[in-house]
């Protein structure tokens, strides 16, 4: 067993310490080092999306991140979108209006959304669906999951939707 | 995991330290896609601390450092020119680690940026220095050692640059084939230059076609012979996207449409 590597990072705002292996990437370090079981693992190749987090804001893959890069860096993931019992709004309007059948992408969908909502707060149809062009939904057809961020966009921007 | 990861001050240091079973590490978006999948051609990783994502002018030229990511290119105001490229390029999260030089020793069905470095007659600057014109650089790729610093593009007229990327899935999926080109001249053509993606190992410049263009009306009946040859000289694959005699088929199918500017 090859000695840990140590890695410092925030993970959802807070400190967290872990030993990697060298060569880990960080969907492995989420969810088998710190626990965080949102980001899934699709493909493990880039194309599927499920393991897409934020890194300092901006979306990224999990899976081809190699975990020794974001020391010191901000990871955010679908663990913290809800605040308490309050859902956030992508979670609310993904739930509302069917935008997850069996699940397995929502987590990285709504990571891709978010990441779009923090820069464009009140986005056209054809920007929502550039936003998710990385992430795959195989049960959906995506017109729910589209609906559903442009609905959280409006309420969000205090529009009814 | 036998692996291990070495993290070098410079890209020249870095570079002195790839070799048959170390790579370097740029976005991620190739080598760690290797890694996951346990290829055994991988034994070390090897990393800058410095890492170029600097967009500029440099000359005649703008100098990409082989670290911008293709959201780097796409936020350069420089590059106006390869926004369609960079855009066609994976989705948001891909963009953001992809970078302009792992693209340039993508494999196919990857390397949609080097193909238009191809068109665009590029040049590839080397950690030690060394400046390769794009083509020698992708021609001798497979046997390449050491790093690239930069690519730089030629200045050209936008409205002389081409783009187009061939998928089986809409809005986007891997290129089937791409096509880039360069097309001077007013009622007739005076030079062209055309590189094919996904048309062989590497991205490849269709030469039969090109010289067939020079002097020719730019309309359906003055392009048609170069239609005829543009396979000539590429060397696509069969794979999952699609066969090599596919390939070949609807290649002049879409080059004439690029050509004559219909979709």
């Amino acid at each position: 067993m090859m000695a840990g590597i140590p890695l410092t990072f925030l993970l959802n705002g807070a400190e967290i310490g872990v030993f990697v292996d060298p060569g880990a990437n960080l969907l492995d370090v989420l969810r088998r080092g710190a626990g965080d079981l949102t980001p899934k693992q699709g493909c493990a190749q880039g194309g599927c999306g499920s393991c897409t987090v934020l890194i300092d804001g901006a979306p990224h893959l999990a899976c081809l991140t190699l975990a020794q890069n974001v020391a010191g860096r901000r990871i955010d993931t679908t663990a913290a979108l809800a605040t308490g019992p309050d859902l956030h709004p992508l979670q609310q309007a993904f739930m509302e209006g069917f935008a997850a059948q069996c699940g397995f992408c929502t987590a990285g969908m709504l990571m891709a959304a978010k990441a779009l909502l923090d820069r464009v707060p009140d986005p056209s149809r054809d920007e929502v669906i550039e936003a998710i062009s990385g992430n795959l939904c195989r049960c959906t057809g995506y017109e729910p999951i589209v609906d559903a961020i442009l609905t959280a966009s409006a309420r969000m921007q205090g529009r009814s939707a | 995991m036998n692996l291990t990861v070495e993290t070098f001050p410079t890209l020249r240091d870095a570079a002195g330290a790839v070799g048959d079973k170390a790579r370097y590490l740029g976005g991620g978006t190739l080598l760690m896609r290797a890694v996951n999948y346990g290829d055994k051609a991988v034994e070390r990783i090897v990393i800058s601390r410095e890492v170029d994502r600097s967009v500029r002018s440099e000359g005649q030229g703008v100098r990409i450092g082989a670290g911008a990511t293709m959201a780097d290119v796409l936020a350069a105001g420089d590059l106006t020119m390869l926004h369609p490229v960079a855009r066609m390029v994976g989705g948001p999260a891909v963009r953001n680690m992809a970078t302009v030089g792992g693209n340039l020793f993508a494999a196919a069905p990857y390397g949609d940026m080097a193909t238009a470095f191809l068109a665009l007659e590029a040049t590839v600057q080397m950690a030690d220095g060394q400046s390769l014109p794009i083509e020698s650089f992708l021609s001798g790729r497979a046997r390449m050692r050491g790093l690239v610093a930069a690519v730089i593009v030629p200045r050209v007229d936008p409205a002389t640059f081409r783009w187009k990327k061939v998928s089986q899935i809409k809005p986007k999926g891997v290129s089937m084939l791409s096509i880039a080109a360069v097309l001077r001249g007013a009622g007739r053509v005076d030079e062209a230059r055309i590189a094919f993606g996904s048309m062989g190992p590497t991205p490849l410049r269709a030469k039969a076609a090109e010289q067939a263009l020079r002097g020719c009306a730019p309309d359906a009946a003055g392009i048609a012979p170069a239609l005829a040859v543009c396979c000539d000289g590429l060397h696509p694959v069969d794979d999952e996207l699609a066969t090599a005699w596919y390939r070949r088929a609807v290649a002049p199918v879409h080059l004439k449409r690029l050509l004559l500017g219909v979709q």
